[in-house]
C-alpha cells in the first residue's frame, strides 16, 4: 500500500508535524512577567489523589492573598505556578523541568503525597533549589537532600514517628498480640513497617500481617480472616477506598479487637466521615487537626480553616467541605517558604535553605523545627477516637466531642476505650 | 471446626461479591459479547450513575435501589444517543472494533472529567437502612454473618440478569438479537432492521448500568477515577463466560468472586488479583472461547 | 538511492544530538523524551497489532518488566543504563515468546483481554516482590558520571559528552526509537511483514496457503514485547521514583493503541506521525491547562481522530492524493 504514497510526500509530512509539534511546544514560552514572585507546582487535580489535593491547592490560594496583601514577598506581589500532575508520578519530572525552565518560577514546592513528591526530588536536586514538601514519607531518606523541607508531622523518623502516638495510647487496654494491615500502596506500606517497628518495641506477638490491593471491593473475608487470629490490637494503613470499606465490614462482621484503626487515610475527609457515620463510633486513628478546645496551640488554625469552609460556600467549590486534613499544613508549607525568604531578604537558595534549619518558626500548625534530614524534629501526629457519632450529617464533624483527642497527653481531650465499648 | 466456618463464610462472601461483579459486568456482556462494542467505558459510566444514586439520595432522600431503577430509562436514552454516534462513525464503515476501543476510551476521559466538574473529586458514599450491618446467624455450630448491603446487590444482580436472559432468550427482540450477532443478513432477509437491533440491545446494556450504579455506590465508596479499577475485572469476566452467554458471565463472576473471597481469606487479599486473572488464563489456555462461549473465535 | 531511508535514520540522530548539545530549556529534553518513547512504544505495538491484527491490550505489562527488569539489575549490581535496556528486551522478549505459545491460539478480543491478564498477573507479582521495592516504590539515584567502555559520557563540569544526565538519556532513547522504526520497516517491506498481512487478512487462509502462521505471530510478538522491554527500562532513570501504578498505567495501553490508530496502523510511518501527534498535544496540555480540562481536550482528540480519519492520518493524506 505505500508503495502508492510518493516518498517525497512522506518526509514532507514528517517534517511539517516534527515543526508543528516543536512550534507547539515553543510557544509555551513565557510571558514576561518579572515582576511577580513564582511560586510553582504540580497538583493531582484529577485522579486518586484529587481529593486531597484540590483541597490543599485551596489552602494555598488562600496563603497567596494573605500574603500578597501584607505586602507579597521581597516586597513583590505572589503568583502560583501549578499543573494537574493527575495523580500519576510519570508527568511529574516533565512538570517541574516546565516550571524551572520555561515558567521561570522563583521557588518549587511540592505537590500532595509521597508518591508525587518522589519523582520531583532528583529536579529539585539538580538545580539546587529549597524544595517544600507536602505529606510526604521518607522521602528524603535515599537523597539526604539539605533543602528539603517536609511539613507532615510526624517527626525524624517519620515512618516510625508517624504511628509513635498511636501505640502509645493503646498502652492502657495492655495488649499482648497485634494484626497489621495495609493498602499495596507506597504511603501504608511505610507506615505499616514503622508500626511493626513499633509494636516490636513494645514486644507484641504479630498474629497476622498482610496487604491489601486498593481495588478490593469486599473486605468481610479480610476481616474474618483477621478475627480468627484473635488479635487484642488491629492496626490498618489503609487508603480511602479501603478505609471506608473496612469500617463497613468491621461494623458487618464485628471484631474483638480492642483498638482499631490507626493510619486510616480517608476517614478524615467530609465525604467519607458523612457517609460512614454511625459505623465509626470506636475506631481510633491518627489525624491531624480536629475541632476540640485544645487545639488552641495551633494559632489561627481554626480561622483559616473558617475561612476556607466559607470559600467553599461562597464559591461553590467542589472541594472538601470541612477541610481540617489539609488546609492548615498547605498553608503552613507555603507560609514558611514566605517567611524564610522575607527573613533573608533576597532570593539566594543556600541562605534560605540555612535559615529554615536553624529556625523554629511559628505558623498555623504551631511551632516547626525541621531537623537534618528536612523532617519535623519532633511527631506531633494526634491519635483521636470517633465517638457519639449519632447519623450522617456532616455538621456534627465540625463540633468537638466527635473525634476526641487520645494523645498527646498535653492536649488529649479524653481517654480511649475499648472498640466495642463504643458501638 | 474454624477452619470450615472460615471456609463457608469465606464461599458465601465470594458469592455475594460474584453477584456485585455481575451486575458490573452483565450490560457489557451486551455490549461487548453480542454486538462486539468494544465499550471501555462502562465501568466509567456506571460511576457516572452511582453519582446519579447519590444525588437522589442526598438530595431527595430516595432509597439508593430504587434510585437505580429510576435512572434505568435515563440510561436506557443514553445509550441509544451513544450507539447512534457510534453507529455513525464505526459500524456504518464497518470499520474494525479497535477503532471503537480508541473512541470509547475518549468517552472514558470525557465522562471522569465531566463527573469531576460536576461533582467534585471527593469520595462519597450513601446511607440506606440495609448498609453497616449483617444478618448473623448460627448453624450447625458455627456463626455465619451475611451484610445486608452485598446481600442487595447479590439479590438485584441476579434478578436482573435472570430477567435480561429470559427475555433474550424467550422475546422475539431477545432472538432477533441474537441473531444479529450471528448473521445480520439473515435477519435483514427477514424484514428486521438489524441496526435497529442493535441500537436497542446497546440501549439495554447501558441501562443495566443504572442499577449497577446504584450497588455500586452501596457496596464500595465512589469517585470519578474509580471506574478505572473495574475494567479489568469486567472484561475478565465477560471474557470468562465465554462472549454472547449471560449466563456465562454471572457464573464467571461467582466464580472471580469465590477466589478473591477465599484468597484473601486464606494467602492474603494480595495475591487475590493475581488468581482471579491466572484463572482466566488458564481456562482460555485450554478452552480459547471462554466458559460457555461457542465455538466462534472472533 | 538505496539506502534513503537509512541515511534519514543518521541524519535525524545526528539532529538529536545536535539538539542535546545545544543549550536551551531542559524542559524539552523531559517532553521530548515522553514523546520519543511513545514512539517507540507504538511502532513496537504497531508490529504485532497493526501488521498481524493481533491487538496487545497488555503493553504495559511488557513496559513494567522492562521497567522491573532494569530495576532488579540496577539493585543487584548497580548496572549501567546500557546493561538494563540490553536485560530488559532479553526479558521481555522471552516473555514475549511464553505468552505467544499461551494465547496466540487465541483470537481478536480474547487475545487482547488476555495480554491485559497478564498485565494484571505481573502487576500483582511485582506489589508483592520487595526487593525491587514492591508496593512501596522505589527510587532511583542515577549516576553522578555514567561511563561506556571507559568514555566519560556525563559530567556536569564539560567533560563529558552530555552536560546532564537528562541530555544523555533523551539522546538514547532517540536511538532506540529510530532503530525500532527501522525495524519496524524492516519487517513491513520483508517475508514477514507480507505473511503478517496475510494473517490480518484471513489466517485460515494464509495457513492453507503455507503461511507458517504460528512462527510469524511467535516471532512478532517475541520483536514487539523486546522493543517495549527496552522502552520500559529506560524509564526508571528517567522518572527516578517508580512504583506498580504507574510502571503498569492503564495511560500506556491507552496511548500504545491509540497512537497507531491516529497515525494509520498498516504502515510504519502511521505509528510515527500518531504518537507526535498525540504525544505532544498530551505534554502540551499538562503543562499549559491548570486543571482536569486537560485530560477532557486528550478525550475529545482521541475521538475527533478516529471518527475524522478512520484510516488514520497517513490513510487519510492517501486519499486526497489519489
Amino acid at each position: 500500500m505505500t508503495r502508492f504514497l510518493k516518498s517525497r510526500m512522506r518526509s514532507v509530512m514528517l517534517v511539517a508535524l516534527f515543526a508543528a509539534a516543536f512550534s507547539l511546544i515553543t510557544t509555551l514560552s513565557p510571558v514576561a512577567q518579572a515582576k511577580n514572585i513564582k511560586i510553582g507546582f504540580s497538583m493531582a487535580l484529577t485522579g486518586a489523589l484529587a481529593g486531597g489535593g484540590k483541597q490543599a491547592l485551596e489552602a494555598m490560594k488562600i496563603w497567596r492573598d494573605d500574603i500578597n496583601a501584607k505586602g507579597g514577598m521581597l516586597g513583590r506581589q505572589v503568583e502560583l505556578k501549578y499543573y494537574d500532575d493527575q495523580t500519576n508520578p510519570k508527568n511529574v519530572p516533565g512538570i517541574y523541568a516546565k516550571l524551572l525552565d520555561v515558567d521561570k518560577v522563583d521557588f518549587i514546592v511540592s505537590g500532595y503525597g509521597t508518591n508525587l513528591i518522589a519523582p520531583a526530588m532528583p529536579v529539585a536536586i539538580d538545580r539546587d533549589v529549597v524544595f517544600m514538601g507536602l505529606f510526604g514519607m521518607n522521602n528524603n531518606k535515599k537523597w539526604k537532600y539539605e533543602k528539603y523541607f517536609q511539613i507532615l508531622p510526624a517527626g525524624p523518623d517519620p515512618a516510625v514517628g508517624f504511628s509513635e502516638n498511636w501505640f502509645k495510647a493503646i498502652e492502657t487496654f495492655k495488649p499482648k498480640t497485634i494484626a497489621l494491615l495495609s493498602a499495596d500502596a507506597g504511603f501504608a506500606r511505610n507506615l505499616k513497617e514503622g508500626a511493626i517497628t513499633n509494636a516490636k518495641r513494645a514486644g507484641y506477638e504479630i498474629v497476622y500481617n498482610q496487604n491489601y490491593p486498593p481495588k478490593t471491593a469486599d473486605f468481610t473475608p479480610i476481616v474474618r480472616a483477621v478475627n480468627a487470629k484473635k488479635p487484642d490490637i488491629f492496626y490498618i494503613a489503609s487508603y480511602p477506598n479501603g478505609s471506608a470499606g473496612l469500617v463497613r465490614a468491621i461494623a458487618e462482621v464485628g471484631t474483638d479487637a480492642k483498638a482499631v484503626g490507626g493510619g486510616m487515610v480517608g476517614l478524615q475527609f467530609s465525604g467519607l466521615m458523612a457517609g460512614l457515620g454511625p459505623n465509626l463510633n470506636g475506631i481510633l486513628n491518627y489525624d491531624f487537626y480536629v475541632p476540640e478546645p485544645t487545639m488552641a496551640l495551633y494559632p489561627g488554625a481554626s480561622e483559616l480553616i473558617e475561612r476556607y469552609q466559607n470559600k467553599v460556600k461562597t464559591e461553590g467549590l467542589k472541594t472538601d467541605a470541612l477541610g481540617y486534613y489539609l488546609v492548615p499544613w498547605a498553608y503552613a508549607y507555603l507560609d514558611i517558604l514566605g517567611q524564610a525568604v522575607n527573613a533573608v531578604g533576597k532570593i539566594d537558595h543556600d541562605a534560605i535553605a540555612e535559615y529554615i534549619h536553624k529556625t523554629e518558626f511559628t505558623s498555623v500548625v504551631g511551632k516547626v523545627a525541621f531537623g537534618d534530614n528536612g523532617e519535623w524534629t519532633t511527631s506531633r501526629t494526634i491519635v483521636v477516637q470517633y465517638q457519639n457519632i449519632k447519623n450522617n450529617d456532616l455538621s456534627q464533624f465540625a463540633q468537638p466531642g466527635v473525634r476526641k483527642i487520645m494523645y498527646p497527653a498535653d492536649i488529649k481531650t479524653g481517654s480511649p476505650v475499648t472498640f466495642n465499648s463504643l458501638r | 471446626m474454624e477452619f470450615t466456618e472460615l471456609l463457608l463464610n469465606a464461599i458465601v462472601a465470594g458469592i455475594l461479591l460474584g453477584g456485585f461483579f455481575a451486575a458490573l459486568s452483565i450490560g457489557l456482556s451486551i455490549c461487548f459479547g453480542l454486538l462486539d462494542t468494544v465499550n471501555i467505558a462502562h465501568p466509567t459510566i456506571i460511576v457516572g450513575a452511582a453519582f446519579c444514586t447519590f444525588l437522589l439520595n442526598d438530595l431527595l432522600g430516595i432509597d439508593p435501589i430504587l434510585a437505580g431503577l429510576i435512572l434505568t430509562p435515563v440510561f436506557f436514552i443514553l445509550g441509544l444517543a451513544i450507539y447512534s454516534m457510534y453507529y455513525q462513525f464505526f459500524e456504518k464503515q464497518s470499520a474494525e472494533a479497535l477503532r471503537g476501543l480508541a473512541f470509547f476510551f475518549g468517552l472514558l476521559f470525557i465522562a471522569e472529567v465531566l463527573m469531576i466538574m460536576a461533582f467534585g473529586v471527593d469520595h462519597r458514599l450513601v446511607s440506606a437502612p440495609y448498609i453497616g450491618n449483617s444478618f448473623t446467624t448460627a448453624l450447625a455450630g458455627m456463626e455465619f454473618s451475611i451484610p445486608y448491603r452485598l446481600l442487595a446487590a447479590f439479590v438485584v444482580a441476579s434478578a436482573m440478569t435472570v430477567g435480561l436472559q429470559v427475555y433474550l432468550s424467550k422475546s422475539f427482540f431477545g432472538r432477533a438479537t441474537s441473531a444479529v450477532h450471528q448473521d445480520g443478513m439473515a435477519l435483514s432477509l427477514m424484514g428486521v432492521d438489524p441496526v435497529m437491533v442493535k441500537r436497542i440491545a446497546f440501549a439495554l446494556g447501558l441501562a443495566t448500568c443504572g442499577l449497577a450504579g446504584a450497588l455500586m455506590i452501596i457496596v464500595i465508596p465512589i469517585e470519578p477515577a474509580v471506574g478505572r479499577f473495574f475494567i479489568g475485572n469486567v472484561f475478565a469476566i465477560v471474557v470468562l463466560g465465554g462472549l454472547g452467554s449471560i449466563s456465562g458471565t454471572l457464573v464467571a463472576a461467582f466464580i472471580l468472586g469465590i477466589a478473591e473471597s477465599v484468597v484473601s481469606t486464606f494467602f492474603g487479599p494480595s495475591w487475590a488479583p493475581a488468581v482471579s486473572f491466572a484463572i482466566l488464563l488458564g481456562v482460555l489456555a485450554f478452552k480459547p472461547t471462554g466458559l460457555f462461549g461457542s465455538g466462534d473465535t472472533r | 538511492m538505496r539506502f534513503k531511508f537509512e541515511i534519514g535514520c543518521v541524519l535525524v540522530l545526528l539532529a538529536c544530538f545536535i539538539f542535546t548539545q545545544a543549550d536551551i530549556n531542559r524542559f524539552y529534553y523531559f517532553a521530548g523524551f515522553a514523546i520519543l518513547q511513545y514512539v517507540m512504544i507504538s511502532t513496537a505495538w504497531n508490529i504485532l497489532g497493526g501488521y498481524g491484527g493481533y491487538i496487545n491490550f497488555g503493553t504495559a505489562g511488557f513496559l513494567g518488566v522492562g521497567s522491573y527488569a532494569a530495576i532488579a539489575l540496577i539493585e543487584f549490581y548497580g548496572a549501567g543504563i546500557i546493561e538494563q535496556i540490553v536485560a530488559a528486551g532479553i526479558i521481555a522478549g522471552f516473555l514475549g515468546l511464553a505468552i505467544g505459545f499461551f494465547t496466540l491460539r487465541l483470537k481478536g478480543v480474547y487475545f487482547a483481554i488476555a495480554t491485559l491478564a497478564l498485565a494484571i498477573v505481573l502487576e500483582t507479582i511485582v506489589n508483592n516482590w520487595d526487593y525491587v521495592g514492591g508496593a512501596a516504590g522505589v527510587s532511583i539515584l542515577p549516576p553522578r558520571k555514567p561511563e561506556l567502555l571507559g568514555i566519560l559520557i556525563v559530567d556536569r563540569k564539560g567533560d563529558g559528552i552530555f552536560q546532564n544526565n537528562k541530555e544523555y538519556l533523551f539522546f538514547l532513547m532517540a536511538v532506540m526509537a529510530v532503530m525500532s522504526v527501522w525495524i519496524a520497516r524492516t519487517i513491513e517491506f520483508g517475508k514477514l511483514g507480507r505473511g503478517l498481512n496475510a494473517i490480518k487478512d484471513n489466517e485460515e487462509a494464509a495457513e492453507c496457503m503455507g503461511v507458517p502462521t504460528l512462527k510469524l505471530k511467535l516471532v512478532a510478538t517475541v520483536i514487539s514485547g523486546a522493543l517495549m522491554g527496552m522502552a520500559g527500562a529506560i524509564f526508571p532513570s528517567y522518572v527516578t521514583y517508580v512504583d506498580p501504578p504507574t510502571a503498569f498505567n492503564l495511560e500506556l495501553a491507552v496511548n500504545s493503541l491509540a497512537m497507531p490508530m491516529i497515525g494509520g496502523t498498516f504502515t510504519w510511518i502511521g505509528p510515527v506521525v500518531g504518537s507526535i501527534l498525540l504525544g505532544t498535544v498530551q505534554q502540551v496540555a499538562i503543562v499549559t491547562i491548570s486543571s482536569e480540562i486537560n485530560l477532557l481536550i486528550i478525550g475529545v482528540l482521541l475521538i475527533f481522530f478516529v471518527t475524522v480519519a478512520p484510516q488514520g492520518i497517513v490513510g487519510w493524506f492517501m486519499k486526497k492524493n489519489k
